[in-house]
């Protein structure tokens, strides 16, 4: 069942305002054919279309998107019990996919596909950028593995001049592959291929980053996005009259707001019920005797409960003097906070960019939803903030690479470093003769 | 009212021979010039002002390095915007959007942001002493990411709230154009000034080999030139590529022995606080200390030595002037296929006889990355002041954990002596 292309209302208005301009032929010939690409067809299962095959196609729409949503819901927890490695997969291929999809959609606006080389350059672009990203991270969290293996320590000494010199070579592939009539659209596809990079690939590469810093700021902010995406289409379906911004239409201030303090009070409890248990809390740590992932260890502060004097204006409504919270939760304030109110800019940029090369969605992966990067069209922003803030405000440097960088430097620098620091310690009196002999 | 989307959108389906022509801007040449040359003939004067030009942009080189690092900083930066500005103009006039509301602004201002993620990075390694003084710029420094992050979401936001209902796409392109310009001009010359800070020597030898191979490929191509190298440049040619390729090394080399004696270039730029400065000065490296190579056999018929007294880095200098002359190219051949891309002639008209500024360092792109590259691979390890401003933001019970460490370590190897117990 194929579904019928919506050419938006836009459309209609201004071929007829052109066609009014007295415009030449062979632009009018060609507006015609350039104004929607022809979205694929429809890819609902079998199954869902014979049970629903009664009901209006409104409800059916519904009962698709809703029973889906399930589905990936149900996914993802399966995802987060089979662990840490899985999920790292599962990362991957989602950003292979994302990236599968706007480049087709590149490949569509601009007629590319008979180009020579290119669809081999952009995917050779794509494991270039994924090679040197997952090499440093490597070589953070696997140190004492890369330093066993001889050739693994080559790689990862050199590893910033290999990866360069591989993306090398694929700049000198494309400038070869420059083909006299076809510059313009070739020069797009490479700007096109290298901004689907840097959205794409590092954010998830700072996807991985924050799962190894515990699965807990890996789960709390994907959580919170998506329950803002349901809550905001909830508050939207039922209370939503007044419009939001004129990119969306759909969507209303009340949608917003309601979805705003949902997705904040949503993902107060949800960190409250992760902060217990050590799989989610722990850094993940790769265990060179066992060989595989480990989350185990102590819970650092930010995970124990902890006394809060509830401030006058709540005390009297709740009737508690204090209440006991992780500090996390605090933490997940912000971290809600900006799903609920940067995220959907993540989503009117997508919607912006679909109404500007005329596709109603990315793909048509998921039936009922669209591609996978519809889906994850809110979350651009949330990893690279969740980074951000851990970086600034969570955890400083790691101590070992510290350790480890010092190891690889001259001895005269090494000796510097250390009076230095020996200096510092003792200024803030840390350290005492008494220290210094044991 | 024609959907201006619709119109583009045709434009980039369509080979490159219906895309207008951009005319070209005027003529910039001084009058003076002009009349001083004005019995030649034109083949001959476009020849003579490009000379002119060219020892004058030598001459300023030259003086600049004689006032310093600090004023060749300030240099790169001054280059590095007007780069900007010319590839953001070029994408303004293909798709006339200079009416656009927020267009300009909000290239500058992503440019702005850009800027001051990477100079407030530069900025805590290399003036660390100076920073630990002064509070607020403590503060700036501990949560410089989530400033600069916070920075660059408003230009986002402020792009979202732009869109403007027919002008999508072109809103889009433009928003693609500002970023893979910043990150083709912003990141390289932010990479230069590393290179710089690692000493002057570094800064130098790289560019001078990438203009000494386009002079020289120019001159043994003009002299000796017949086989053409590629389609995209048809006044290129094999001869010389290869000639260009064979002086740039020696200039290189030639170059790197006589830099690698002062102190000047050969030393790592620091920021002293007592003077307010910075200052050259250290005791050279291993690598700019005469060494004694023996030669292999054949050249030692050759020359009639036994051994040869060189500084190591001249080793490194073939290395960097291999890629000059073999892969500095291949930028300037993305820039001319950029330039026919968009039928334009030149990036800009601000050097006469030569074009923009983009058109002398498009050879420079992929030669600062490499530099940098080179160094962290092959010569220095990890930047010691950033390790130990690293060292001093741990909580105090991890640095007395890594202080034990490192003492252990250190006496291990016997750089320190253990202390005796009275």
């Amino acid at each position: 069942m194929a579904r019928e292309p919506d050419a938006p209302p836009e459309d209609k208005e201004s071929e007829a305002e052109a066609k009014a301009d007295g415009e030449t032929a062979s632009d009018s010939e060609s507006r015609v054919e350039a104004v929607t690409l022809p979205t694929s067809v429809d890819d609902t299962p079998e199954v869902l279309n014979r049970a629903l095959s009664n009901l209006s196609s409104r409800w059916k729409n519904w009962w698709v998107r809703g029973i889906l949503t399930l589905a990936m819901i149900a996914f993802f927890f399966i995802i987060i019990y089979l662990g840490p490695m899985v999920l790292m997969m599962i990362v991957m291929c989602v950003q292979i996919k994302c990236f599968h999809e706007i480049i087709t959609i590149g490949y569509n606006v601009y007629h590319s596909y008979d180009l020579p080389w290119f669809r081999t350059l952009s995917w050779y672009f794509l494991l270039c950028v994924n090679y040197f990203f997952y090499g440093e991270t490597v070589t953070d969290y696997f140190f004492t593995l890369v330093q066993r293996e001889e050739p693994l320590r080559i790689l990862s000494k050199y590893h910033r001049f290999i990866s360069f010199t591989l993306y090398l070579t694929g700049f000198c592939m494309f400038v070869l592959s420059l083909v006299k009539k076809h510059y313009r659209l070739q020069f797009y596809m490479f700007g096109w291929t290298h901004v689907t990079l840097l959205i794409v690939v590092t954010q998830s590469h700072l996807v991985i980053h924050n799962l190894f810093e515990g699965m807990i700021w890996f789960i709390v902010p994907i959580s919170c996005v998506i329950c803002n995406d349901i809550m905001a289409y909830m508050f939207g379906f039922f209370f939503g009259r007044t419009p939001l911004i004129k990119l969306s239409p759909k969507k209303t201030w009340e949608g917003f707001i309601g979805g705003c303090f949902a997705t904040v009070v949503f993902g107060l409890l949800l960190s409250y019920v992760m902060s217990g248990y050590r799989c989610f809390v722990c850094p993940v740590e790769y265990n060179n005797d066992t060989n595989s992932f480990t989350v185990d260890c102590e819970p650092s502060d930010l995970f124990r409960l902890q006394e809060y004097n509830i401030p006058g204006v709540i005390q009297s409504v709740i009737g508690w003097k204090t209440v006991r919270m992780y500090p996390f939760q605090i933490h997940s304030i912000a971290l809600s906070t900006f799903a609920s109110l940067i995220g959907p800019f993540g989503g009117f940029f997508a919607s912006g960019f679909k109404r500007a090369f005329k596709i109603k969605d990315f793909a048509n992966t998921i039936p009922g939803h669209g591609g996978i990067m519809d889906r994850f069209d809110c979350q651009y922003l949330m990893a690279t903030f969740v980074n951000v803030y851990i970086a600034s405000f969570i955890r400083g440097p790691n101590p070992s690479k510290l350790v480890q960088q010092f190891l690889t430097l001259r001895p005269d620098q090494q000796l510097h470093i250390f009076n230095m620091l020996k200096s510092h310690l003792t200024d803030k009196g840390m350290l005492t003769a008494a220290t210094e002999d044991e | 009212d024609t959907d201006i989307d619709d119109r583009y959108g045709d434009l980039d389906s369509r080979p490159d021979s219906d895309i207008p022509e951009i005319p070209p801007s005027s003529d910039r040449t001084p009058e003076i010039l002009k009349k001083a040359l004005s019995g030649l003939s034109s083949r001959w004067k476009n020849w003579w002002i490009r000379g002119i030009l060219t020892l004058t942009m030598i001459s300023l080189f030259f003086l600049i390095i004689y006032m310093g690092s600090f004023m060749l900083m300030l240099l790169v930066l001054g280059i590095q915007v007007k780069c900007f500005h010319e590839i953001i103009t070029i994408g303004y006039r293909v798709y006339r959007s200079y009416d656009l509301p927020w267009f300009r602004t909000l290239s500058w201002y992503f440019l702005l942001c850009v800027n001051y993620f990477f100079y407030g990075e530069t900025v805590a390694d290399y003036f660390a002493t100076f920073v630990q003084r002064e509070e607020q710029l403590q503060f700036l420094i501990r949560y410089h990411r989530f400033i600069s992050f916070a920075l660059y979401l408003a230009g986002f936001c402020m792009f979202v709230l732009s869109l403007v209902k027919k002008h999508y796409r072109l809103q889009f392109y433009m928003f693609a154009w500002t970023h893979v310009t910043l990150l083709i001009t912003v990141t390289q010359s932010h990479l230069v000034i590393q290179n710089l800070f690692e000493g002057m020597i570094w800064f130098l030898v790289p560019i001078s080999s990438v203009i000494c191979n386009d002079i020289t490929a120019y001159l043994f191509g003009f002299f000796f030139g017949r086989t053409p190298l590629i389609k995209l440049s048809p006044k290129k040619t094999w001869e010389g590529f290869i000639g260009g390729f064979f002086s740039t090394v020696i200039f290189g080399f030639i170059a790197a022995y006589v830099l690698s004696k002062y102190q000047y270039f050969v030393c790592p730029v620091e920021y002293r606080s007592d003077v307010n400065s910075f200052v050259t000065e250290c005791e050279p490296s291993e690598l700019f200390q005469l060494q004694s190579y023996s030669l292999p056999p054949f050249l030692k018929a050759l020359l009639r030595r036994e051994t040869v007294s060189l500084y190591p880095f001249q080793i490194h200098s073939i290395a960097l002037s291999t890629f000059a002359s073999l892969i500095g190219p291949f930028g300037g051949f993305f820039a001319s296929g950029f330039k026919r891309a968009f039928k334009i002639k030149d990036f800009a008209n601000t050097i006469p006889g030569h074009g923009g500024i983009m058109d002398r360092f498009d050879c420079q792109y992929l030669m600062a990355t490499f530099v940098h590259v080179y160094i962290t691979s092959f010569i220095r390890g990890p930047n010691p002041s950033k390790v130990l401003q690293q060292l001093l933001v741990l909580q105090p019970e991890q640095q007395l954990n890594v202080y034990k460490a490192l003492k252990t370590h250190l006496i291990e190897k016997g750089i320190l002596q253990p202390t005796l117990k009275v």
